[in-house]
C-alpha cells in the first residue's frame, strides 16, 4: 500500500526584529549559525522550500517588513516535519538565545497556512496570513502550532485554489489584501 | 481506564520490571529479550507485557526481529515501547501543569527567559548541594536518572575514540508537555537547571542538542567541544 500523495503543504512565516545591525558583533553568533542552520533545514525530511535573497543562501537581505525586521518564508509537507526542525534539531539552540538578537514581538510573529502542492508563496502572500491572524486570531486561513488547522478545514482557503462561493473578494488572494472575510468564516478568536 | 487504575497495573513486581526494562530500551524490544532480562519464563514475559499494553503503558507492534524477509524468514514476533502518554495521580488533587502551562505563558510573552534562567540555574545548585561538579560521565548518569532523565551512554559516530567519543543522553524530558508548547522558554530553562546541577566548572559540559523524542540536552567532555 502507498500513502496518497499530499495534496497540501503547509506554509511557514516568521518576522523576527533585530536588535543590531546584522553586521554588529553582539548579533555575530547569530550570523555564524545561519549556514548551518540553513543547511540543516535544507536536509531535513519534509522541507519542501524557502525563501533565499540574492545571496541565494538565506533571506536575511530581503526587509518586506520593515528595514530591521528578518523573515523566514518556507514551505514543508507536514506539521510534524516543520515542528520538528523547528524545536528538534539545531535550530533550538538559535531559538532559546533569542533575546539576545531580537526585539520581544508584542504582536504574533510566527504564521502557518495551507498551501496546495506544489505552490510557493509570496512574501506578499505570507505577511497577509501573518496579518490575518494578528488582526482576527488563530483561523484555518492563519494559525499557529498551538492552535492548528487540518489541510482539509483549511481547504476552502488555499491560495489559487477555486473558492467555495467564487466570491471576488476571496481572502487569501495575493492581489486582494484588503478583502472582507468571506461569509461562514468560523468567529474570530481574540489574540 | 482511569490514571489510578493504570498505575495500579504496576503494582505487580513482576510486572513492573518487565516495564522499566522495556522502557530503559529506548527501542522495540520482543519478548524472549524481555524474557531472559527479568530471569522470567517467556508465557509469563507474554501475559503481563500483554497486560501492560491493555492497560495502555505498553505499545506494540510485531517486527520480523532476525531482519530477514521474504519465505524464511519465519512469522513476525511482537514487540513492545513504552507509550507515549502519561499518568499521574494526586491526592488530594492537584494541578500543577496547569499552574506551570499558565505561568510559561505569561513568562513568554513578557520576554522572561533570562530570569527563568536565573533561578533554574540557582535551583539545580541548590540541588547538587554540597556536592562538586560532576567529575565523570558515569556520576552524571547517577544525577540525572534520579531526577528522572533516564540518561544512556552514547557512542559519538564518527567521533575519534578515547576521551570524549561518549556522550549522555536522556530518553526523558521531565517538563514534556510544558516543553511542548513552549520549547525556547522551557527547554532553556531545563538546560540552566542542569547547569547548575551538575556544575559549570567541572571537566563536563552541558549543551543543548535537541533532536526528535529525546531531551534536547546532551552532557559531554568538555575538553572535546573547544570548537
Amino acid at each position: 500500500m502507498t500513502a496518497p500523495r499530499p495534496t497540501a503543504h503547509l506554509a511557514e512565516l516568521n518576522i523576527a526584529t533585530l536588535s543590531y545591525p546584522l553586521d554588529d558583533p553582539r548579533v555575530a553568533p547569530f550570523v555564524e549559525a545561519l549556514d548551518p542552520v540553513n543547511a540543516a533545514a535544507d536536509g531535513t525530511p519534509g522541507f519542501v522550500w524557502r525563501l533565499v535573497d540574492e545571496s541565494g543562501g538565506d533571506a536575511t537581505g530581503l526587509r518586506p517588513a520593515g528595514e530591521n525586521v528578518i523573515v523566514n518564508l518556507s514551505v514543508w509537507e507536514t506539521q510534524e516535519a516543520l515542528w520538528d526542525f523547528t524545536y528538534r534539531s539545531g535550530h533550538l539552540e538559535v531559538m532559546r538565545r533569542r533575546r539576545e538578537w531580537f526585539e520581544r514581538h508584542v504582536r504574533a510573529h510566527l504564521v502557518l497556512w495551507w498551501v496546495p502542492a506544489g505552490h510557493i508563496p509570496t512574501v506578499e502572500e505570507a505577511l497577509e496570513r501573518l496579518a490575518d491572524l494578528q488582526a482576527h486570531g488563530p483561523s484555518p486561513r492563519a494559525f499557529t502550532f498551538a492552535s492548528s488547522y487540518t489541510a482539509a478545514e483549511a481547504a476552502p482557503y488555499l491560495p489559487d485554489s477555486p473558492h467555495p462561493s467564487d466570491s471576488p473578494s476571496t481572502p487569501c488572494l495575493p492581489d486582494s489584501p484588503d478583502s472582507p472575510d468571506s461569509p461562514g468564516l468560523p468567529a474570530a478568536r481574540p489574540v | 481506564m482511569e490514571d489510578i487504575e493504570t498505575i495500579a497495573v504496576l503494582q505487580d513486581p513482576v510486572r513492573r520490571r518487565l516495564y522499566e526494562y522495556v522502557a530503559a530500551q529506548g527501542r522495540e524490544v520482543g519478548r524472549n529479550e524481555v524474557a531472559e532480562a527479568a530471569g522470567v519464563s517467556r508465557t509469563l514475559a507474554a501475559h503481563h507485557l500483554d497486560r501492560l499494553t491493555e492497560a495502555g503503558l505498553l505499545v506494540s507492534g510485531s517486527r520480523r526481529l532476525t531482519g530477514r524477509s521474504g519465505p524464511g524468514a519465519g512469522r513476525p514476533a511482537k514487540v513492545y515501547t513504552r507509550a507515549r502518554a502519561e499518568w499521574s495521580v494526586s491526592l488530594p488533587a492537584r494541578d500543577y501543569r496547569t499552574a506551570a502551562e499558565l505561568l510559561a505563558e505569561a513568562a513568554e510573552e513578557a520576554g522572561l527567559d533570562a530570569g527563568l534562567c536565573a533561578a533554574a540555574r540557582r535551583r539545580g545548585e541548590v540541588l547538587r548541594g554540597e556536592a562538586g561538579p560532576c567529575g565523570s560521565l558515569g556520576e552524571v548518569m547517577g544525577v540525572l536518572a534520579a531526577r528522572g532523565y533516564e540518561p544512556h551512554l552514547e557512542e559519538k559516530a564518527g567521533a575519534e575514540a578515547g576521551e570524549g567519543a561518549r556522550a549522555v543522553r536522556m530518553r526523558n524530558c521531565p517538563f514534556d508537555v510544558v516543553a511542548e508548547r513552549f520549547p525556547p522558554l522551557v527547554c532553556g530553562m531545563n538546560l540552566a537547571l542542569l547547569e547548575g546541577l551538575l556544575g559549570a566548572d567541572g571537566s563536563l559540559r552541558a549543551r543543548m542538542d535537541a533532536r526528535p523524542g529525546e531531551c534536547c540536552v546532551v552532557v559531554e567532555d568538555s575538553k572535546n567541544n573547544t570548537d
